[in-house]
């Protein structure tokens, strides 16, 4: 139970995962904009959105890190969209089976606990 | 041909510590019959589930490193299977997966070694034009 609240914690104020509010259908700004939409009083950043395991050369996922892959994983216990996370497909690919492969073991739960 | 797997399973809360020794051992024999090799034992200990399994809430998570083939881990998976408390169990293969990540490693290695040191390159010249 602590761990797992801990591991939720840490992945809320990491600051990987980006808030669903920032998100806006179009992106107006250049390339790896920073700030954007500060004129008319609707202030909000959007960073570029960059895959974790692209910058941070982690080649492993492995669904023993539970610390890692509950980054990615929502508190319903849903797998978080690449649209939302910025992960690229292949790491997506190899996260999600290192997610599936950890619920199979009872390490993530298949549903959030009564979230 | 020889395949690398982790076992990984998780067994009752309650149960004793000369049983799991006694479990592991049985396992370690089953490999050793099969012409397998144990490569590691690694007991993660106690741990809350992420779901209720068979009415429990904790299980005891132990992780086995296995080397041999196909036949071997059906063996160790049916003993699990059978085995009362253990409550859950996941082979995966990782051989596989090791070899992409040595590959990685081995081309990150190179560009290092491209990139910082020229010496290394130039003896490698030499040698060819002194045999010739």
């Amino acid at each position: 139970m602590a761990d797992e609240t801990r591991s939720t914690s840490e992945s809320s104020s990491g600051g990987d995962r980006p808030d669903r509010g920032e998100r806006r259908p179009s992106r107006p700004g250049g390339p790896g904009g920073g700030r954007e939409g500060g004129a008319g009083g609707r202030k909000y950043f959007r960073r570029k959105k960059v895959c974790k395991f692209c910058v941070e050369k982690i080649e492993a996922i492995n669904y023993k890190d539970i610390r890692l892959l509950a980054q990615f994983v929502a508190e319903s216990g849903r797998i978080v969209p690449r649209r939302l996370t910025g992960v690229c497909t292949p790491h997506q690919r190899r996260l999600s089976l290192a997610i599936k492969q950890a619920r199979n073991i009872a390490l993530l739960p298949f549903a959030g606990r009564a979230a | 041909m020889n395949r690398t797997y982790e076992l990984m399973f998780i067994v009752r809360p309650d149960m004793a510590e000369e049983d799991q020794d006694k479990l592991i051992s049985t396992l370690e024999a089953a490999v050793a019959s099969s012409s397998g090799q144990v490569k590691n034992v690694e007991r993660m200990g106690k741990r809350r589930l992420a779901y209720t399994v068979r009415k429990f809430h904790d299980g005891i998570y132990v992780l086995l490193t296995v080397e041999g083939g196909g036949g071997l881990i059906h063996e160790l998976e049916r003993r699990l299977r059978v085995t009362e408390p253990v409550i859950k169990f996941l082979t995966v293969r990782t051989d596989e997966e090791q070899k992409r990540l040595d590959k990685i490693k081995a081309i990150k290695d190179a560009k290092r070694k491209a990139a910082a040191p020229a010496p290394s390159p130039e003896p490698a010249g030499e040698a060819p034009a002194a045999t010739a």
